[in-house]
C-alpha cells in the first residue's frame, strides 16, 4: 500500500529520518515551506500509511510520527461512547487530510442555499472567494495583524499555527503537547492526536498581559478550516491573554467530522480566556475535547458558543490544580431542527481553596435537542472548594427537547457546591408586554432569547456580541439550519 | 396603519383622533367579565375609570391593548373608525395605543435602552419590516437621555434589564419613560395597585402631566386620588359588574374618593348583583 501512494523526497521518509530533537534544525535548513511539496493524492480512509503520509507531508520529527501512530492504535482500540449523541460516521469514508488546493476544488454551487443566504444576511461580501480560498481572514485584518505581530514578537509572544510551532519552537512544544489531553483520554482525542493539522499555538511569557483578544483568523493559513485542529496555549506566570476562535459565518465543509483538541496551561497568577463562537451547518459532527489546567491563583475562563451542527459534544474543562485557582465556564447551546447539542462543562477541584462557576444556557427549537452534561468533582484534599452551577434551558416549542445530566462528586465535607437549574419557555406575559410596545411576536421572541443568553454575550468582544445576537436572530427565523 | 392615520386626517376641519369602545363583551377562560362597555375618547381628553373590585376595570384595559387571554366575544374597538379587534397587540401599539402596567413583567438580559430603541423604531415607523434598520443609535441615545433628564431619571437606569429587580417606583418610572418615548395617541394607565407608595404615584402623575396629557387621550384606571390631582379627569366613568354604569365629571371622582361606592351599588342593583357573583367565584385575573 505504501508504494503506490506518493513519492516522498529523500530525507522526509520516516525511515530516513534520524530520531532526536537535534535534527529538527536540519530539516528547517531545507526551508520546508518553499520546497516543492510532495504530491499527496487526496484519499479517504484512515490507516497507518495515511497517518505516516500526513506526518511526512509536514516534515515532522520522529517523535511526532510515533505519537500519531500510537494514537491511531488507541483510536482503533477504543469503543464509541455510549452516551451523548448518535454518531453515524463511517470512519473510513472521510478525508483526513486535504491540501488547501483540494479544498479550493469545492465549487460554490455545491454549498447549500441556506449557507449562502446566511453569508448574505450577515453582510459578508466576497464570501465565495474567501470560502474557496479557505481563509477567513479579511484583507483589513491582515494589515492589522501585520503591525500587531511586531508588537507581540517584541514581547516574546509566540502566536502561530500549531504546525509551524512544532517546527519553530520544538522544545517548548514538546514540553506541553499532549500533557493535558493524552490520546488515551477518549476516542476522539485519540483520533485528533493521530491526524491533527492546524490550530493555534500561543505562548505568553511571564508577566506579559495582552490587552486585546488574539483571534484565530489572524493566522493566515489555509488550514484554518481544518477538521482536526489542535490548539495549545501556554500562559506563563502572571501573564494574561484572551483568545477568540471561530467566526459567525456558517462553518460548512463537505467533510462532516470535526474533532478538535484544545489544551491550555495557565500558570501561577496567570489568566486566560478562551472564547469560541461557532455556527455549524447541519451536516457537521462537532466533537471537541477542551481542557485547561490552572495553577496557583490562576484563572481560566471558557466562553463557549456553539450553535447548530448535527451533533455537538463539548465539555470545556478546568482542572484546579493548586490553591487559589479559579475556573469559569460559560456555555451556550442552540439546537434547531435536526440538531443535537450535548454540551456542558467539567470543573475538578484538585487543591484547597479553589473556586469555580458554570453557567450553561441552552435553547432548543423546532424539534432540536439541547442538553447540559456537566461534572463538578471535589477530590480528596481539596478542602474549602466552592463551585456554583447554573443551568437554564429554554424550550421554544413542544417539539423540542432539553435534558440535564449533572454529575456531582464530592470527597470533602466542607465543599460548597450549588446547583440551580431552570427550564422555561417564552412567557406569554413577556411576549404580550413586548408586543404591546410594537414588537412583532417574532421580534419579541428573539429579544427574549437574546436576553436569555445575555450573561454570556456580555463577555464577548463587541463585534462578536453583535454577531452573536444576529445569529440568534437568524436561528429564530429558522433560516439557518 | 395608514388607514388609522388617514381616517384621523379626514375627520373634518379640526382633525382629532377618536378611540371608541362599542358594546364590548370580553371573556377570560370562557367566563364573561365585560358585559357591554361603551366609551368614547378624544385625543387630549383625560378619562378616569373607577369601580370596586371585580368590576372589570383592568380587564377593559387589557382587552383594549390586545392581551391574548382576553377574548372579545362581541363589540368593537375603533380607532378613527378602524376596528382593532382583529389586530394583535403590536399592531395596536403601532396604531397608537399604549398601556402602562402596574407591575410590568421582567425581561431578563434585555437592556431598557435596547428594548426602547426597538419599540420606538416600530411605533414611529409602523410599516417597518422585520430586520430593517433601527433608529440610528446616536440620535436615539440623545433623545432618550434628554427625556430621562426631563423626567429626573438617572441615565444609568437605561442600562438595567427591563423590570428586572426594579422597585415599584422604578417600574412606574420605566413605564412613564416608555410613554414619553412612544408618544401614543391613547394611553391606558393601570393604577389599580394601591400598594404603591405615594411618592411614586405623585412623580408618575406629575410626569404624565409634563409629558403633555393634552397630546394624548388618557384612560386612567385608578384608586389614587393623587394621580387625578395632577391630571383632573374630563370624564369619570364608574364600572360595576362589567359595565360602565355612570359617567360624570371631576366631581364624581371626588365623590367616590370621599364616600366610596355605596351610592352606586344601591343605584344599580343588577350590576351590583353581577359584581358580587363575579367576586364569589373569582379566579385571579391575569395582570401584566
Amino acid at each position: 500500500m505504501a508504494s503506490d501512494l506518493l513519492s516522498v523526497p529523500a530525507g522526509f521518509a520516516a525511515a530516513d529520518r534520524p530520531a532526536g530533537d537535534d535534527t529538527i534544525g536540519e530539516i528547517n535548513k531545507y526551508d520546508f515551506r518553499t520546497e516543492s511539496k510532495p504530491v499527496f493524492r487526496a484519499q479517504r480512509g484512515l490507516n497507518r500509511d495515511i497517518v505516516a503520509q500526513i506526518s511526512a507531508m509536514k516534515g515532522e520529527p520522529q517523535w511526532m510520527l510515533d505519537f500519531r501512530l500510537r494514537s491511531l492504535e488507541i483510536f482503533e482500540s477504543k469503543p464509541m461512547p455510549r452516551w451523548g449523541g448518535k454518531i453515524d460516521v463511517d470512519f473510513q469514508d472521510i478525508y483526513y487530510y486535504l491540501k488547501p488546493a483540494d479544498k479550493q476544488g469545492h465549487s460554490w454551487e455545491d454549498v447549500p442555499r441556506e449557507i449562502k443566504d446566511t453569508f448574505d444576511k450577515l453582510g459578508i461580501p466576497e464570501a465565495e472567494k474567501k470560502f474557496l480560498a479557505g481563509v477567513k481572514a479579511q484583507f483589513e485584518s491582515e494589515v492589522v495583524y501585520g503591525s500587531l505581530k511586531e508588537d507581540l514578537a517584541e514581547k516574546g509572544v509566540v502566536f502561530t499555527d500549531t504546525d509551524s510551532a512544532l517546527r519553530e519552537h520544538p522544545e517548548l512544544f514538546r514540553e506541553y503537547f499532549s500533557t493535558i489531553i493524552p490520546p488515551e483520554d477518549n476516542k476522539f482525542a485519540a483520533l485528533n492526536s493521530a491526524v491533527w493539522s492546524g490550530g493555534s499555538f500561543i505562548y505568553i511569557p511571564k508577566g506579559v498581559k495582552i490587552d486585546f483578544p488574539l483571534q484565530a483568523y489572524f493566522r493566515i493559513n489555509a488550514e484554518n478550516m481544518g477538521q482536526f485542529e489542535r490548539t495549545l496555549i501556554i500562559v506563563d506566570e502572571g501573564a494574561e491573554v484572551h483568545y477568540v476562535e471561530g467566526c459567525t459565518a456558517p462553518m460548512y465543509t463537505t467533510e462532516s467530522l470535526h474533532s478538535a483538541v484544545v489544551e491550555i496551561i495557565v500558570k501561577r497568577g496567570a489568566r486566560c480566556r478562551y472564547t469560541t463562537i461557532q455556527n455549524w451547518a447541519n451536516n457537521i459532527y462537532n466533537l471537541v475535547t477542551k481542557r485547561a489546567v490552572a495553577y496557583r491563583d490562576a484563572t481560566m475562563e471558557w466562553i463557549d458558543g456553539n450553535l447548530g451542527s448535527r451533533l455537538t459534544m463539548k465539555y470545556p474543562a478546568v482542572y484546579l490544580k493548586e490553591p487559589g485557582a479559579r475556573g469559569e465556564i460559560l456555555s451556550i447551546a442552540f439546537a434547531s431542527k435536526g440538531q443535537h447539542q450535548d454540551a456542558g462543562a467539567k470543573l475538578v477541584h484538585c487543591a484547597p481553596n479553589t473556586t469555580g462557576q458554570i453557567i450553561s444556557k441552552s435553547i432548543s427549537k423546532n424539534g432540536g435537542r439541547a442538553s447540559y452534561r456537566g461534572l463538578v468533582r471535589v477530590e480528596k484534599g481539596a478542602t474549602n472548594s466552592k463551585c456554583n452551577v447554573v443551568c437554564d434551558a429554554l424550550i421554544l416549542d413542544p417539539r423540542s427537547q432539553s435534558d440535564t445530566f449533572p454529575y456531582i462528586e464530592v470527597a470533602e465535607q466542607d465543599a460548597s457546591i450549588g446547583h440551580e437549574a431552570s427550564v422555561s419557555k417564552i412567557g406569554e406575559e413577556q411576549l404580550f408586554y413586548l408586543m404591546s410596545r410594537g414588537l412583532t411576536e417574532a421580534e419579541a421572541s428573539t429579544m427574549i432569547v437574546n436576553g436569555f443568553i445575555e450573561p454570556l454575550v456580555k463577555e464577548l468582544p463587541m463585534e462578536y456580541a453583535v454577531e452573536m445576537n444576529r445569529l440568534i436572530q437568524l436561528q429564530m427565523e429558522g433560516s439557518v439550519g | 396603519m395608514a388607514d388609522v392615520n388617514a381616517a384621523a386626517e379626514s375627520n373634518g376641519s379640526k382633525p382629532n383622533d377618536v378611540l371608541e369602545i362599542v358594546n364590548l363583551h370580553v371573556s377570560v377562560n370562557g367566563k364573561p367579565i365585560l358585559r357591554g362597555v361603551n366609551l368614547r375618547m378624544l385625543r387630549g381628553e383625560t378619562h378616569a375609570l373607577m369601580g370596586p373590585n371585580g368590576s372589570g376595570k383592568s380587564t377593559l384595559g387589557l382587552a383594549v391593548m390586545g392581551h391574548p387571554n382576553y377574548e372579545i366575544t362581541e363589540g368593537r374597538i375603533e380607532l378613527n373608525g378602524v376596528d382593532l379587534v382583529e389586530m394583535e397587540a403590536d399592531q395596536r401599539a403601532r396604531a397608537g395605543l399604549f398601556m402602562a402596567f402596574q407591575r410590568p413583567v421582567a425581561i431578563p438580559g434585555v437592556k431598557l435602552a435596547d428594548f426602547l430603541r426597538h419599540a420606538t423604531t416600530n411605533v414611529r415607523n409602523p410599516n417597518r419590516k422585520e430586520g430593517e434598520e433601527l433608529l440610528p443609535m446616536r440620535e436615539f441615545r440623545k433623545e432618550l437621555r434628554s427625556k430621562m433628564e426631563h423626567l429626573r431619571m438617572d441615565t444609568e437606569f437605561a442600562r438595567r434589564y427591563v423590570n428586572d429587580g426594579f422597585s415599584g417606583g422604578e417600574m412606574k418610572r420605566a413605564e412613564i419613560l416608555q410613554l414619553a418615548m412612544l408618544q401614543p395617541k391613547f394611553a391606558i394607565l393601570d393604577e389599580t395597585d394601591s400598594g404603591l407608595d405615594a411618592d411614586a404615584v405623585r412623580l408618575a402623575s406629575e410626569s404624565i402631566a409634563e409629558i403633555g396629557r393634552k397630546n394624548m387621550g388618557l384612560l386612567i384606571i385608578t384608586h389614587h386620588d393623587k394621580l387625578l390631582e395632577h391630571n383632573p379627569p374630563d370624564f369619570t366613568h364608574v364600572m360595576l359588574g362589567g359595565r360602565i354604569v355612570e359617567t360624570g365629571g371631576v366631581e364624581l371622582a371626588a365623590e367616590l374618593y370621599g364616600h366610596g361606592y355605596d351610592r352606586i351599588r344601591k343605584a344599580y342593583p343588577e350590576a351590583e348583583a353581577e359584581n358580587r357573583a363575579m367576586l364569589e367565584k373569582e379566579e385571579p385575573q391575569t395582570v401584566a
